[in-house]
Formats: C-alpha cells, sequence, structure tokens
C-alpha cells in the first residue's frame, strides 16, 4: 500500500499537551513539513516563546533555546548575527509579541534582521488562564475583561502585521488562519514563503496566524473554527500585508 | 610589552576583543558610554565581529543570550539602572547555564540616582540579582590594568564553568586614564569545544538549552548542580590582594576604587605615623567572597575597618565571614561621593586608636 501521510521527520513522535482543536499542534506539523520538505531541519534553529507553545522544543525535534517571556526576537537576533547560514526563526503567541515584547519586536523588524517570526494570534493569553490579549476583540470577554474588552480604556485590538508593514525593512508579512484545510494549506504556504525569504538573506518576515483557543474561548472545537471566519477575520484581514520582491 | 594610555572602558573593550569576544550589545547610558562607543569603532574590525545598539538593555541582555547560544563570546555592559534591567536576562543566563560576560560600571543610587562614582550595587550583583537560585561570579577591579586583565579572565571563566560573569566597576574606575599592558591571547591556544551550543542538528541529536524544568526533582537537581558549580568556582577563583598584613593591627577591608583611595589612605597614615600599623585585604572577586583570607586574618588581627562607596553592603559579607570575631568598623559614603585618602585616613587613625584605647582597658 502506498503512504500518503506520515509524521515529519523534524516532529518527534511523542504526545502533544494542547488542547483539543488547539492550532498550535497544527502550526507546529506545518514547520516541520516544511523543515522537511525544504531541507531545513539541519539548519533550523527556533526560538520558542513563554507561552502554551513554551513546550515546542519537546515536539519539534531541530535546536532550540528558550527566551524569557517576549524577548524571543532579541534571542533570534543574537543568533542570527552569529550564524547567518541557519534558519532562524521565533515562535511566538500575542501576548510575547506584541504585549511585553512589543519593543523587541518592531526593532527587530526595522533592523530588518534576516530571521523568520511565527505569530500565533488567539487573542488570549492560553498559558495563564484566558486573560486579557493585545488582540483580544472589543467586547470580547477574557477573565481580565469580565465585562468584555472595552477599546476606550482598553485599547483596541493590535494588528500587528500592518503595524509593522510600515517599517521599510520588513520584507514579507502575512496574516493566514488554521481554522479550515483551505487556510492551513494557505498558511502553509504562507510559512514557506517567509523561510524562502529568509533563504535569499532578503530580510525580515513574519507570519501572522488565526488560531483557535478553544479552551480559553469557551467554545467547542467547530464553533472557534467558525468564530475565526466570522468575527476575528474581520478584525484581522488574511492575506499577504506586505510583500516586497526579492 | 608596549603600555598604553587607556581610558578604563576602553582598556575593557580592547581586551575583551583579545579574548575573543565578537559580539557586544548595550543601551546606552552614563557613565559606561565610551564602551560601547569603542565597541563600534573595534568590531567590525574583527572578523565576525557583531555591534548592535540594542533598543534597550532588556534587548540586549536577550541578543547576548542568543549570540552565547549559537557559540560566540559576548559581552553587554550598563550602569545601574540598566542592569537593573538586564536581571531577568541574567537570570535565563544563568539557569540556561550559558556563559557571558556582563560590565556593570556603577553610579549613584538608588532610581535614576546620579552618574557619579558610586557601589551600591553590590548587593544586587553578589546576592543573584535576578530572580531564583544561583549565584553570579563578580570580579571587582581597582585599576585600569586590572579592568583589562580580570576582563580578558572573565571570559574564560564565562566559558569554563558556563556562567554568566558580572565586571563590577564604577564610573572614577571608567573614566580615569592609566597606562595599561594588553593581554594577548596565548599563542596557538584553541577555545575549546562547546558542546551545547546551537548550530543545527546535521548529523546530530537535536540540542535543547532551556531554564524551564517542570519537574520539581529535577529543579532540586540542577540548583544543587549550580550550587556545586559555584562552589568549584569558589575553590579555584576567589581572588584577593592583601597590602602590608604583616605587621597589621587593623585591616581595612575595600574593593575597586574604593580600594584604590583606601591603599592611598594606609601611606599617608603609615608616613605620617609609625605606630599605626593598618593593612588591608582587597577583594578581587566579591563574589565568591575571600571568605577565608578574612577569616584567617583574624587569627591574629582583631580590627576590621571595612570602606565602601555606599551605605554598607560588603560589610555584611565581612560580618559573615568574620563569624562573630573581631570587631567591624564601617565608613561608608553613598551617593557619589568619593572621599580623599586623607579624609578616609582620618576615620580610620581614629578607629585605630579607639579600639587600642579600648583593648588596654
Ligand atoms: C516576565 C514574565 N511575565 C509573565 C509571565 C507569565 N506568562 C507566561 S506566558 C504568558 C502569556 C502567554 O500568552 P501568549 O503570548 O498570547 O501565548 P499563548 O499562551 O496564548 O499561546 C504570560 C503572561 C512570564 N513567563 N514571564
Ligand atoms: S489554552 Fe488555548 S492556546 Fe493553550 S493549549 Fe489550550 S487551546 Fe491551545
Ligand atoms: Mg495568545
Amino acid at each position: 500500500m502506498k503512504k500518503v501521510y506520515q509524521r515529519p521527520r523534524s516532529l518527534r513522535d511523542v504526545p502533544m499537551h494542547y488542547c483539543p482543536g488547539c492550532g498550535h499542534s497544527i502550526i507546529h506539523r506545518l514547520i516541520a513539513e516544511l523543515l522537511d520538505e525544504m531541507g531545513l531541519r539541519d539548519s533550523a534553529i527556533c526560538v520558542p516563546p513563554a507561552g502554551c507553545a513554551v513546550l515546542a522544543y519537546y515536539y519539534l525535534d531541530i535546536d532550540m533555546v528558550e527566551a524569557p517571556h517576549g524577548r524571543a526576537t532579541a534571542v533570534a537576533t543574537g543568533i542570527k548575527r552569529v550564524r547567518p547560514d541557519n534558519l532562524v526563526f521565533s515562535y511566538q503567541g500575542d501576548g510575547d509579541l506584541a504585549a511585553i515584547g512589543t519593543a523587541e519586536a518592531l526593532h527587530t523588524a526595522n533592523r530588518g534582521e534576516n530571521i523568520t517570526v511565527i505569530f500565533v494570534n488567539n487573542a488570549v493569553y492560553g498559558m495563564t488562564g484566558g486573560q486579557m490579549a493585545p488582540t483580544t476583540l472589543a467586547g470580547m470577554k477574557t477573565t481580565t475583561t469580565p465585562a468584555g474588552r472595552k477599546p476606550k480604556s482598553e485599547g483596541p485590538p493590535i494588528r500587528v502585521c500592518e503595524l509593522l508593514s510600515g517599517l521599510a525593512n520588513t520584507v514579507y508579512l502575512e496574516r493566514t488562519a488554521v481554522n479550515s484545510p483551505a487556510n492551513v494549506i494557505k498558511t502553509k504556504k504562507a510559512i514557506r514563503k517567509a523561510f524562502s525569504v529568509q533563504q535569499k538573506k532578503a530580510g525580515f518576515s513574519l507570519v501572522e496566524i488565526l488560531s483557535p483557543c478553544p479552551t480559553n474561548w469557551r467554545m467547542d472545537t467547530v464553533a472557534s473554527c467558525t468564530w475565526i471566519d466570522e468575527v476575528m477575520a474581520r478584525e484581522f484581514p488574511l492575506g499577504v500585508i506586505k510583500e516586497v520582491p526579492c | 610589552m608596549t603600555k598604553k594610555l587607556m581610558y578604563g572602558t576602553h582598556a575593557i573593550g580592547e581586551a575583551a576583543i583579545q579574548a575573543g569576544c565578537t559580539c557586544y550589545f548595550g543601551y546606552p547610558i552614563t557613565p559606561q558610554n565610551e564602551l560601547p562607543e569603542y565597541m563600534s569603532q573595534r568590531l567590525p574590525e574583527v572578523p565576525g565581529g557583531v555591534f548592535i545598539q540594542a533598543e534597550s538593555e532588556l534587548a540586549a541582555i536577550n541578543m547576548v543570550l542568543g549570540a552565547s547560544v549559537a557559540g560566540a563570546r559576548a559581552m553587554t555592559s550598563s550602569s545601574s539602572p540598566g542592569i537593573s534591567l538586564k536581571q531577568e536576562g541574567i537570570s535565563f543566563l544563568a539557569g540556561s547555564e550559558l556563559p557571558a560576560v556582563i560590565v556593570n560600571i556603577m553610579r549613584g543610587g538608588p532610581g535614576l540616582g546620579n552618574i557619579a562614582p558610586a557601589q551600591s550595587d553590590y548587593f544586587q550583583a553578589t546576592r543573584g540579582g535576578g530572580h531564583g537560585d544561583y549565584r553570579l561570579v563578580v570580579f571587582a577591579p581597582a585599576s585600569v590594568q586590572e579592568m583589562a586583565d580580570l576582563t580578558f579572565h572573565a571570559f574564560d571563566v564565562a566559558d569554563e564553568y558556563r556562567t554568566p560573569v558580572m565586571i563590577l566597576g564604577d564610573g572614577m574606575l571608567g573614566q580615569m586614564m592609566e597606562p595599561v599592558v594588553m593581554p594577548k591571547p596565548r599563542k596557538g591556544k584553541k577555545a575549546a569545544e562547546k558542546d551545547y551550543i546551537l548550530t543545527g542538528a546535521k548529523g546530530r541529536p537535536a540540542r535543547l538549552v532551556k531554564s524551564l524544568i517542570l519537574d520539581t526533582k529535577d529543579m532540586e537537581e540542577h540548583n544543587w548542580k549550580l550550587v556545586r558549580k559555584f562552589k568549584r568556582i569558589e575553590e579555584r577563583e576567589t581572588r584577593w590582594e592583601g597590602y602590608m598584613l604583616d605587621d597589621a593591627e587593623m585591616v581595612v577591608i575595600a574593593y575597586g576604587t574604593a580600594a584604590r583611595i583606601a591603599r592611598g589612605a594606609i601611606n599617608r597614615l603609615r608616613r605620617e605615623d609609625s605606630n599605626l600599623r593598618v593593612g588591608m585585604i582587597r577583594p578581587i572577586t566579591v563574589s565568591p567572597f575571600p571568605v577565608k583570607a578574612i577569616r584567617d586574618a583574624a587569627q591574629t588581627i582583631k580590627d576590621f575597618f571595612v570602606f565602601e562607596m555606599s551605605t554598607g553592603q560588603m560589610v555584611d559579607d565581612v560580618r559573615l565571614a568574620l563569624e562573630g570575631q573581631g570587631t567591624i568598623h564601617f565608613y561608608g559614603r553613598p551617593g557619589g561621593v568619593v572621599p580623599s585618602a586623607r579624609e578616609l585616613g582620618r576615620s580610620i587613625a581614629r578607629r585605630y586608636y579607639q579600639a587600642i584605647r579600648k583593648r588596654k582597658q
């Protein structure tokens, strides 16, 4: 019988701790598939975040270093400057990248560091129990916005791709989602593109991925996927936000 | 051996480069700006040299972490408020057992304080500073030559023990000029292979560098491992200098700039009054602290005069070292005040004769 589907070499054969329906596990798999397909496993160095994906280093079978919460892009900068020929990418949540690590993310992008950021936007702080994130939608209830996020006093959600698109040295910024087979395929394409931008040494690339967190959204997995289409993607439009030909 | 007149900050920078440091990351703060400025000029001349003016001290220390885990010798520097911001990163370096050299050119504090030389961060430097159960190795140079020598040495210590190492100076040492013989790498000396660094997992199992250890038993063992490492460092790396101890009736204990002033005071006192037999123990590593040197001195000497440019921080370590033996006299000048050797000498002489009178009673 022909094998049509198998575990990628870059993914370890271990059970993941993610909740059912969580987007992180899908994204891990896509990364692993791409590392295999693009022949990048041997050169890859990943900086996972503090966040639900902190244990990504048990799943991806590549070189990994843990960063303090929010500092992944600074750590990745240090690595990449020493090892310009390695594939260096950070994997960060919305709290990690757009709250505590905003300065690092912005300046890493502004310097045009030749790294890739996998930015997982699930609109909440997953790991710490579903508190408000910088990407939490207006009116959305979280454990620290029990009455819903109030944009007047708590700010509207931050659109990271759009924010970074104004910086001259960002080369490739795309927003995708992992809520449907079609979107998963698009996400894989986007990450492939981002990795190839880095391979060409063209500069900073980031893929923002709208990712379900059924647990903290207090929805079932199907409703979470629908909610991404109907609510989240309205606030965070999918597509290529910026692409500089390279 | 040619001597060159150099600023303290430049001596640190050049010694780092001679030691094989290829990466510097920092954020401007007085009184140490001449160090990043020097590195911004020098590092581009070095093969693989990387200089980044980071967006903050937080970013800088984490760039150091990245460069270190990638296998480079990396350094950052700052002054007191900036060092506070680096503490989380230093704790991660310690927990992940990554080498790095961190320079603190201390100023007066707390808060924004001022930009004058002070020894205000002794507790922060020697008591971990960052969170968690770890110790930092801290060198306290007292001359521009020592700034060069200890920086050069710090990179070896950091690599050998896989630990962050701090150079604890102050604005006075950083900004003065003295003749220096620059340490040079020994010919043919090759850097030891680092079997933990991230290079991409080609032809070997993937590597993981982290400080998160969820299993409490494993975390406990990791903590004890760090303790054993520090014990080894204590046994092999503790440094101090004795000065005029042979006939001393009283020992001044001071480090860094304070020790320079103390040396001047002792010379002056001994010149003016041959009855005044004062010597000095100068810790060169303040962490590990030269406990044994002080305990040994306490066998014959009863009076210890601690001088710090702070309200009294190292004096706690002296107290712990003495374990109740002898008498401690303390003279502290915080806030960026640098007393003259004459001022300090007066205080030493007063306590000296008080102590002798007391002993006779
Ligand atoms: C300095 C610091 N502050 C707070 C935390 C606690 N913390 C860990 S992860 C996290 C937020 C995670 O949210 P996000 O980045 O969105 O990732 P997710 O779990 O949603 O994937 C927080 C606040 C920490 N580890 N370090
Ligand atoms: S809490 Fe949310 S983000 Fe975290 S594992 Fe569960 S579903 Fe995923
Ligand atoms: Mg999140």
